[in-house]
């Protein structure tokens, strides 16, 4: 689906928070709530002015059934209002908003993701979201997975240790700017080569960092996301979103490429004829061997700078870490640093459901509707 | 930003187990119980390759798919990483190998364990390793106890695997799939404060600035407004009985003896009700607007339950609104 001849929805605002290892002194509305408050702050607006709030989040990571009820006190949710939630990255969220909005069945949207990873341990939790019958009581940790993804790719020719630990430094190197996220610098590829394997083939730099934080970001329609935007920004215009899955069953895919990225990306029109390429690519590879494949499927050449934020390599709030890919191309976009840009996010072992959005500075003229 | 005292954030473990009991559909259930016979199942799917593990569906098509055949118990491993600290529930203490393996006929791989003596040196993809059966087997993924290394070779059967019917005696229908996660919790600021003052028999809430409006036990935030709540309340100790229920089932572990009454309980200068138990009067003698007030025992750090103060009840129009 695209959004060509329907109605023309932007990212009109976003907020995060600075990402931390744990954030143990707030509960998740604590840690929330201030994220909300900047992100409709930009806009202007109150909770109970946005059409459509839809958020994500996982009652596993931190151990609490209907977290997300909970964190609907740092919204404000009286009056009533129309809400949702999914149990995936807030990036699924995002989509669901969108499709709300093109349906006109809102003008403007508030998404919001959150994780307390630092509550239980990570990898071990992970499991549980893989098949009950054949994978689940094997207790396979999604380091363990990454890593089998990661050998199959360099058996194949696909990469090697070296551009892994390149991915791993490229990408910390690039969060020096980046005030929010936690890992910030690193020495060069030569030097992590050199630490011991932590699940070889993988080195503790080509796993991304616990993190514990939140994202949010608010979508609108036409002409309203003109206005919510504000004189010194521009809106992020959604060109096309789609997000396809792949079967949960890991012998059953080639795990060296990345179809349903592929399928996701043609249908949000990234490779449209004619359309120039992006500047700017914020993917959802929280493992680095999983950037090398993303870059393949999305076809990235050398013009396109990719994860100019750091990536999940240098914050991953689990549950937020997509929806920060959307939330940062939007703000590189409104800042007015790019003009076409793509997000991905992921789900599930081995990159197994995809997400791709396509976001452009060029939107409907003032005062219209459409494009 | 705080204008609370600050108070070291609480935290206490948190162990959340379940099992989940799951019943299989025919193609899960032949190849389970195959497992426990020492007998491994694959699936034609529609486009002709043999699925192993087997799924119910087509994974191209969605069909049902239902032709099983034998495949080998030895394979080729497809791609592998090294596990040097396993973790609980995982299929071998000692380090070793996860790997995917396609097994003799099959065209998909199945994700297990290798046991590898000799260390990540000796694991390569492609290298031949075989299934060492569990000595006990009870129709799981973990009756293979995990896969060893091939060292006889030549061992392959046919390429194309034989028709299996799928039957055996006293078929496995079903699984339990036990699970247990370990958890750090922290409550966050405000129920930090909350719990620490009700350790010093002290009930504390937070108004919100917006409306007003006092919530007890606080959350940080207010659900109506969405903002911040930080002024600190103390509230009660005596409330009114809003609303109450008799409970005539015992739960698990708990020493109450049944019937008793659980209420919700508006304490003075609070803007919404909490619940508790009552006690110290007969369960058919509570009513609404009764006035109670909070018991602790020896050290607890939160109210036992909540007993009658003896004053005269509290009229209804002063908390129809906290109904």
């Amino acid at each position: 689906m695209t959004s060509r001849e329907a109605r023309s929805v932007a990212v009109v605002a976003v907020a995060q928070t600075d990402h931390v290892r744990a954030a143990d002194g707030l509960s998740e509305v604590e840690m929330l709530l201030p994220v909300l408050r900047d992100v409709l702050g930009r806009t202007g607006l109150s909770a109970g002015e946005i059409d459509f709030t839809c958020s994500g989040s996982s009652d596993y990571l931190a151990g609490r059934p209907f977290s997300f009820t909970m964190a609907l006190d740092g919204v404000g949710a009286w009056p009533p209002i129309s809400e949702s939630h999914v149990e995936m990255d807030g990036a699924f969220a995002v989509y669901e908003a969108w499709v709300k909005i093109l349906t006109g069945e809102a003008d403007t949207a508030l998404v919001y993701a959150y994780g307390k990873s630092s509550a239980g341990d990570l990898p071990e939790v992970l499991t549980r979201q893989l098949d009950p019958y054949y994978l689940a009581p094997l207790w396979p940790d999604s380091v363990a997975l990454a890593a089998l993804q990661a050998r199959a790719l360099i058996d194949a020719g696909g990469t090697d240790e070296r551009e892994l630990a390149q991915v791993a430094a490229r990408s910390r190197r690039a969060a020096r700017d980046n005030p929010h996220a936690r890992l910030r610098g690193s020495p060069d590829a030569g030097t992590l080569l050199e630490s011991d394997y932590l699940a070889r083939p993988l080195r503790r730099h080509d796993l991304p960092p616990v993190t514990d934080g939140a994202a949010a970001v608010v979508l609108a329609a036409g002409e309203v996301a003109h206005r919510l935007t504000g004189p010194d920004r521009r809106p992020a215009w959604i060109r096309g979103m789609d997000h396809r899955v792949e079967p949960h069953g890991l012998g059953l895919r080639d795990l060296t490429d990345s179809p349903s990225t592929r399928l996701s990306a043609a249908h949000a029109g990234l490779f449209d004829e004619g359309a120039p390429p992006c500047e700017v690519a914020e993917l959802h590879a929280p493992f680095t061997a999983q950037e090398v494949i993303l870059r393949k499927a999305l076809r990235l050449g050398e013009e396109t700078v990719v994860n100019p934020s750091g990536g999940p390599l240098a914050a991953n709030p689990v549950m937020a870490a997509g929806l920060l890919r959307i939330g940062e191309a939007a703000a590189r976009i409104g800042r007015g640093e790019c003009r076409r840009a793509v997000a991905h996010a992921t789900s599930g072992p081995c990159l197994q459901q995809n997400l791709v959005a396509v976001l452009e500075a060029d939107g409907p003229a003032e005062g219209g509707e459409s494009a | 930003m705080n204008t609370a005292p600050s108070h070291e954030v609480l935290s206490a473990p948190l162990v959340v187990e379940f099992p989940f009991t799951r019943s299989l559909g025919p193609v899960q259930s032949a190849f389970l119980t195959g497992l426990r016979e020492r007998t491994v199942l694959g699936v034609r799917a529609s486009d002709g390759r043999t699925l192993v593990p087997p799924t119910e569906y087509d994974p191209v098509t969605a069909e049902e798919i239902r032709d099983l055949v034998e495949v080998g118990q030895a394979g080729t491993v497809t791609t592998w990483c090294w596990n040097g600290s396993p973790r609980r529930g995982q299929p071998l203490r000692h380090p070793f190998a996860w790997v995917l393996v396609r097994l003799d006929g099959a065209d998909t791989a199945l994700l297990h364990a290798l046991d590898a003596p000799d260390g990540p040196d000796s694991v390569r993809t492609g290298m031949r390793v075989r299934i060492r059966w569990a000595e006990e087997r009870g129709g799981a993924i973990t009756d293979i106890a995990c896969f060893e290394p091939d060292r006889e070779g030549g061992t392959r059967p046919p390429a194309r695997p034989a028709p299996h019917t799928g039957e055996f005696t006293d078929p496995v229908t079903g699984i339990v799939a036990h699970a247990r996660l370990d958890y750090t919790y922290t409550p966050g600021r405000a129920q930090t404060r909350y719990l620490e003052a009700l350790a010093e028999h002290r009930t504390m809430g937070e108004r919100c600035p917006r409306c007003r409006k006092v919530y007890v036990p606080p959350r940080g935030a207010c659900p109506t407004c969405g903002v911040p709540t930080r002024e600190q309340v103390e509230v009660g100790p005596a409330g009114t009985v809003t609303t109450f229920c008799v409970v005539n089932i015992k739960a698990k572990g708990l020493d109450i003896e049944v019937p008793y009454v659980y209420a919700h309980i508006a304490l003075d200068g609070a803007g919404l009700a909490l619940h508790g138990r009552i006690g110290g009067i007969p369960y058919d003698q509570v009513r609404m607007g009764l006035r109670v007030e909070p018991v602790w025992t020896g050290s607890g750090r939160y109210p036992d339950h909540y007993r009658p103060t003896g004053e005269p009840d509290a009229p209804y129009q002063t908390y129809k609104e906290l109904l």
